[in-house]
């Protein structure tokens, strides 16, 4: 768990920071003997081809020419992108990640503001709270939703729309966690109580401090939790199953592996390229801040 | 009537008396400060005057209008904090136009007051700078400015210069004043620092432990205290334990050695009293006619740039003198153990509390 400006960043890029900043050193101070770096290179190595091995045989996969057919590594690559299944799964769960996104932010931000401000002794409790996705099976959750929101008095799942509509609550849950901790971890690195004095005694209302002074420099911690929230709702499954009718990517990606061969390792490739792209635009927007890149808000 | 009026402010969190029966009357233009040690309220009542806390019971009553249930952003108040508090996602001009923006000003209007505040402060070409691209002391000038740029009716400054280094802080101290002077602001300023609180302010307010101990010129703290705390507060004292014999007279016993007052005192003969006494006060050499001498041996002598300070040890040690002395070429040091004698007038020497005697400045200041 991640609090304050001395915690570990949150999030894959954080983690490898962390790890790569643990990778061995030549300071002076921090010489080690020649088997730690040894182990910790190997280590390192082990790590890389951990992660990447099963990148390389999709890839592989992918290109691999079909039997009795042309060689032609393209030929899969360019049935997916010939498939307009594909672009509706990716259009659909984008717009709900966007909104997703939109509606967390709108929850979280003047929460998480609020408990830093007026009410830090409820942090753990709120920090609880938005932990709970991690706690209940998205099977368990999901069912739940179905029968709460399902039948009546509510009957949403009944329309197309209200399928939608709960489909992105579920996500705006589902965001809380990433959310939560990448603004959190923003906040605590700006001296919130007094910025907001200081803009309160130059005469701005609420509204004004969160979105003049609490909003822009939270830009990096919410980038971070945005990105995060996008590739979990494209790439998410079992919510999606029972609520958005089969259009979301994730159920797209499992029929197609059902179907054929060799299109999913490249729906698999592309849908890691997305997520490698928001990842990238943290750090390439977070760059406009003074101090680059800043994971989950952790300065 | 006075333009800033606190009556019988009270501030309590729970059980703890923060502030207790504050009462403040500030003049136009005038520069007020609060000093104390750390936790003795000064900040809290700061801090009711703009809006961040509400006080438990009193008023606060600005220019005639009573502000003490307005919210911070609607009492016109400025206030510069100790960490400049600055926007960091702002640029300089920004931020000091902040409050200009937020009371609709025009465009045109904000720059050129922007401009004039950045003149003021000699930052003309810090306009479009970020915060992190200045120093502490660019970035308290910034932090004042943007106070100033809305025209507060009061403004306040919660321990301004104490994050920066001493050259900075002393000249940022006299540009502060400088100021203030120029713009005529009503101004209360928090320190716990005695030297900034006297070279800058026209009333000091001493305070411990929540209550006003004392309000009065830079002058007055000084040479005349009136509570035994604001004697060891303010300035370097020697606390030295007497023994009254004629309190009608001025007349007591510091260490067996007769000691005769200007003015009378309480006190029963044989009653235990504290006597203060300044350094500055004290002096080498044998008495001139009228005034009190007393013996001791030299402990320390110590060089403190213009002033060397010497420690004498009264009789058999019972009490210890500082003595303080211009450090001038022709100056002739006494060597350490040498018996000396000191001088002081009869003005010199006062009785802080002839109820509570108090051993030493080191235990006034422990009690603070």
């Amino acid at each position: 768990m991640t609090q304050g400006r001395s915690s570990a960043p949150f999030g894959p890029l954080g983690v490898m920071r962390n790890w790569l900043r643990s990778a061995p050193s030549t300071a002076p101070r921090q010489r080690r003997s020649g088997a730690s770096h040894v182990v910790s290179w190997v280590i390192l190595i082990l790590a890389i081809l951990y992660f990447f091995v099963p990148l390389l045989a999709t890839f592989l996969h992918s290109i691999k020419p079909r039997p009795n057919d042309i060689p032609d590594p393209t030929l899969a690559y360019r049935q997916v992108l010939a498939d307009e299944g594909f672009f509706i799964g990716l259009g659909y769960s984008f717009l709900a990640g966007i909104i997703t996104i939109i509606i967390s932010l709108l929850i979280i931000v003047p929460t998480a503001y609020w408990v830093r401000l007026k009410v830090p002794r409820l942090r753990p409790v709120v920090e609880f709270v938005t932990l709970m996705p991690f706690v209940v099976p998205p099977v368990v959750f999901v069912f739940g939703l179905i029968r709460t929101y399902g039948g009546p008095p509510f009957g949403l799942l009944s329309t197309n729309a209200g399928s939608d509509f709960v489909l992105v609550a579920a996500y705006v849950i589902l965001s809380f966690p990433y959310m939560y901790r990448a603004v959190d971890t923003g906040l605590a690195a700006i001296d919130v109580r007094t910025l907001t004095e200081a803009s309160q005694s130059l005469g701005a209302s609420w509204t004004r401090i969160l979105l003049r002074v609490i909003f822009p420099n939270l830009r990096t911690a919410i980038l971070s939790g945005a990105f995060l929230t996008l590739a979990i709702v494209v790439g998410e499954y079992t919510i999606a199953t029972y609520l958005a009718r089969n259009q979301a990517f994730g159920p797209y990606l499992s029929l197609l592996g059902r179907s054929a061969p060799y299109t999913p390792a490249v729906v698999t490739l592309i849908s890691f390229a997305l997520t490698w792209i928001a990842m990238g635009m943290i750090a390439l927007l977070g760059r406009g801040g003074r101090q680059g890149v800043q994971v989950a808000g952790a300065r | 009537m006075s333009y800033l009026v606190l009556s019988d402010v009270r501030k309590q969190f729970g059980e703890f008396v923060a502030v207790e029966s504050f009462n403040l009357s500030a003049e136009r233009g005038e520069f007020v400060s609060f000093l104390g040690p750390s936790g003795c309220g000064k900040t809290t009542t700061l801090r009711m005057i703009a809006g961040f806390e509400q006080p438990t019971a009193g008023s606060i009553v600005l220019d005639g209008v009573d502000i003490t249930q307005r919210p911070p952003n609607r009492r016109n108040v400025g206030m510069v904090f100790q960490s400049y508090a600055l926007f960091p996602n702002m640029t300089v001009g920004d931020n000091v136009g902040f409050g200009l923006k937020v009371r609709k000003r025009p465009a045109d209007q904000i720059r050129k007051r922007v401009g004039e505040l950045l003149e003021l402060m000699n930052l003309p070409d810090k306009v479009n700078r970020y915060p992190y691209q200045l120093s502490g002391g660019q970035q308290q000038r910034v932090a004042l400015a943007r106070a100033l740029a809305f025209e507060p009716q009061v403004l306040l400054l919660d321990e301004p210069l104490s994050a920066l280094d001493a050259k900075i802080r002393v000249a940022l101290r006299q540009e502060i004043r400088a100021i203030q002077r120029q713009l005529g602001i009503t101004t209360v300023y928090v320190t716990h620092d005695q030297e900034e609180a006297l070279s800058l302010s026209d009333r000091v307010v001493v305070m411990s432990e929540g209550r006003m101990e004392q309000v009065g010129t830079p002058f007055e703290i000084y040479n005349f205290p009136s509570t035994a705390f604001v004697a060891s507060f303010v300035g370097t004292l020697n606390v030295l334990p007497g023994v009254v014999t004629d309190a009608a007279r001025g007349e007591l016993t510091i260490n067996g050695q007769p000691v005769r007052l200007a003015q009378a005192f309480e006190g029963k003969v044989g009653r235990d009293v504290s006597v203060a006494l300044r350094p500055e006060m004290v002096s080498l050499g044998d008495a001139r006619d009228g005034q009190n001498r007393l013996t001791g041996k030299v402990t320390d002598v110590s060089f403190l740039g213009s002033i060397v300070r010497m420690r004498i040890a009264l009789g058999d040690g019972g009490a210890t003198v500082l003595l303080d002395s211009f450090n001038e070429p022709t100056l002739t040091l006494p060597q350490l153990g040498d018996t000396v004698t000191i001088n002081f007038p009869q003005d010199g020497p006062l009785v802080l509390d002839a109820k509570a005697p108090v051993e030493s400045v080191e235990a006034l200041i422990a009690e603070a």
